[in-house]
């Protein structure tokens, strides 16, 4: 008998899979949609186990996902036309093992940064992982074989809503699954007390490099998923904006909270569709809401329960 | 027999500053030392020293025959050795009952991965730890606030969780750093009931750092005095008592002019 929480990922795989199978006559703008939502979500719970339950600050998520991004569709674009995939063998064998190259590839760049400067705290670590995300950034545009600053085009549509929230419920599971156990509460303590941390026999870098590994590894996943998803990569598209974008949600949503930022991701990602209109405007409206949360609800928008009584 | 912890000769140097200087000290096997001396003679210094988070600059700690140096605080608690904190340390978002269980860390047979897959080895193990968490909240009589928060406790019973936490750690030395500040007379009175019955309950030595004097008197059996640190003492609590260097200390010299 499996425990109720591997049931209920199994029940949102299966489910994602149905919905995926009978989407063909969906209206494709909500796809898109849809689909973009299920990534925001994969971002938005691999930060929150950075930033949110072990405490670090990255602003470098954008680089790991244009890791994942990148790698995915040099393996799609580069080996898909040759040994005569089938459709299917596209899309349910290349695709998802160039998924997965492209995550282990992201955590292996989570290592890299992290080992070196998880000594690092607060807002030190913080401009560490912005300078290696604006440094990913520049490498991508002067590489040539990548497409340059011109980008990488025809990327194969390969990503459905199976791939999207299957990955997203995975990201999920994995995420909350680490923080509840035993060893997964040292995440949490590592956050609130790294002194203390360690004089209970905490080994509070392995923690770290774990999260880093993790987070970026669903960070770089989530960056194939939206190479497939758009069929066109940009490195522009993997600049700091686009980590801000992310750290937001986590913020939103209440950092270290599941629910929350699963709340927030969807609700950000989908808000942005009628805000489109508005422009450059969209970044300014992103900054006063954020103002405006740290003033009235510093614990998040989403934190249960939503309204408590003031004990005066 | 060798000695439980060896200080041998220990010296530590910030800048210019010597704040500890060439202490010798031992703590045997289920013993129950006291560490005193004024403000600033450097006694935390010596317990961040044991538990790693300054290296000495000179002389060695040894623990159960080994050299502690170049080890890690969580490596110096792996050889059994925990502490509480001057200012309370918890864990304070987290529930009373993750602040004991996290600590049980170093006896998990189970990693971040054994997490993922649920087995029912893991969740054998999470049940036996619950057990062992709420069996230490029990006899402290915590377990009835398992669920709040570490940081809403009152005072003394934060106190007393970090005291449990520490033992979670299952240590053989417990460093106990000024656990009676801030508490009241009836408080103290039954701290030290508590450092006696934590002594003899799970059998372990106790260095106890600690500026109350009746607190300290009444429970150690051997005091070592520091003072701008240096070792000007040590013996039984009468000796202490009447050793001129440490009422000097204390109380200051008599002066001889007048």
């Amino acid at each position: 008998m499996l425990p109720r929480s591997q049931i209920l990922l199994l029940a949102s795989l299966i489910l994602a899979g149905v919905v995926s199978a009978f989407s063909g006559n969906m209206d494709t703008y909500f796809l898109d949609v849809a689909m973009g939502v299920g990534i925001s979500v994969v971002l938005a719970s691999s930060l929150n186990l950075i930033n949110g339950f072990t405490g670090q600050f990255s602003l470098g998520h954008a680089g790991f996902m244009a890791v994942g991004a990148y790698t995915s569709a040099m393996i799609t674009t580069t080996l898909g036309p040759k040994f005569g995939w089938s459709q299917l063998g596209l899309q349910w064998v290349l695709f998802p093992a160039s998924l997965l190259v492209g995550g282990l590839l992201s955590a292996l760049a989570g290592l890299a940064v992290g080992a070196p400067s998880l000594r690092l705290k607060g807002d030190y670590l913080a401009i560490v992982t912005l300078g290696f995300g604006e440094i990913i950034k520049v490498v991508l545009q002067n590489v040539e074989a990548v497409g340059g600053a011109r980008g990488l085009v025809a990327v194969p549509g390969h990503t459905n809503l199976f791939w999207t929230f299957g990955t997203a419920a995975l990201t999920v599971y994995v995420v909350w699954a680490l923080m509840n156990s035993t060893y997964g509460r040292g995440f949490l303590a590592v956050a609130d007390d790294e002194v203390a941390a360690e004089a209970m026999g905490l080994n509070t870098t392995r923690y770290k490099i774990i999260a880093f590994a993790v987070g970026s590894f669903f960070a770089g996943i989530a960056g194939g998923l939206y190479a497939h998803l758009k069929g066109y990569l940009n490195p522009t598209g993997f600049d700091f904006n686009k980590s801000i974008e992310i750290v937001i949600m986590v913020i939103l949503g209440g950092m270290g909270k599941h629910v929350g930022v699963i709340v927030a991701a969807v609700v950000l990602t989908a808000v942005q569709e009628p805000l489109r209109q508005l422009g450059d405007w969209r970044m300014i409206l992103y900054a006063l809401i954020l103002i405006l949360l740290m003033i009235l609800r510093p614990q998040g928008l989403f934190v249960w329960p939503l309204w408590t009584k003031k004990t005066t | 027999m060798a000695a439980l912890l060896q200080l041998d000769q220990i010296t530590i140097r910030f800048g210019g500053l010597t704040a500890v200087s060439e202490v010798t000290a031992t703590v045997q096997t289920g013993e129950l030392v006291g560490l005193i001396g004024p403000n600033g003679a450097g006694k935390t210094t010596v317990f961040n020293m044991i538990t790693g988070v300054y290296q000495p600059s000179g002389g060695r700690i040894q623990f159960r025959g080994r050299s502690t140096a170049g080890l890690r605080p969580f490596e110096i608690t792996e050889l059994g050795i925990a502490r509480t904190f001057q200012n309370i340390r918890l864990f304070p978002s987290l529930s009373v009952f993750d602040n004991v269980r996290v600590a049980f860390h170093l006896h998990l047979k189970h990693a971040a991965i054994h997490s993922l897959s649920r087995g029912p080895k893991f969740h054998a193990e999470e049940e036996e730890l619950r057990e062992a968490t709420l069996g230490l909240l029990k006899i402290f009589n915590l377990e009835r606030v398992q669920n709040e928060p570490a940081k809403s406790l009152p005072y003394g019973d934060q106190r007393r969780l970090e005291i449990i936490r520490a033992l979670a750690t299952r240590p053989q030395l417990l460093l106990l750093d000024e656990p009676a500040a801030g508490m009241n007379p009836a408080e103290k009175v039954e701290l030290m009931r508590l450092i006696q019955f934590i002594r003899d309950q799970f059998q372990l030595a106790i260095l106890l750092v600690e500026h109350d004097m009746k607190v300290v008197m009444g429970v150690c059996q051997r005091i070592h005095v520091l003072e701008y640190g240096r070792k000007i003492a040590e013996g039984t609590p009468q000796q202490i008592r009447a050793n001129p260097a440490v009422i000097a200390a204390y109380l200051g010299q008599e002066s001889t002019a007048a």
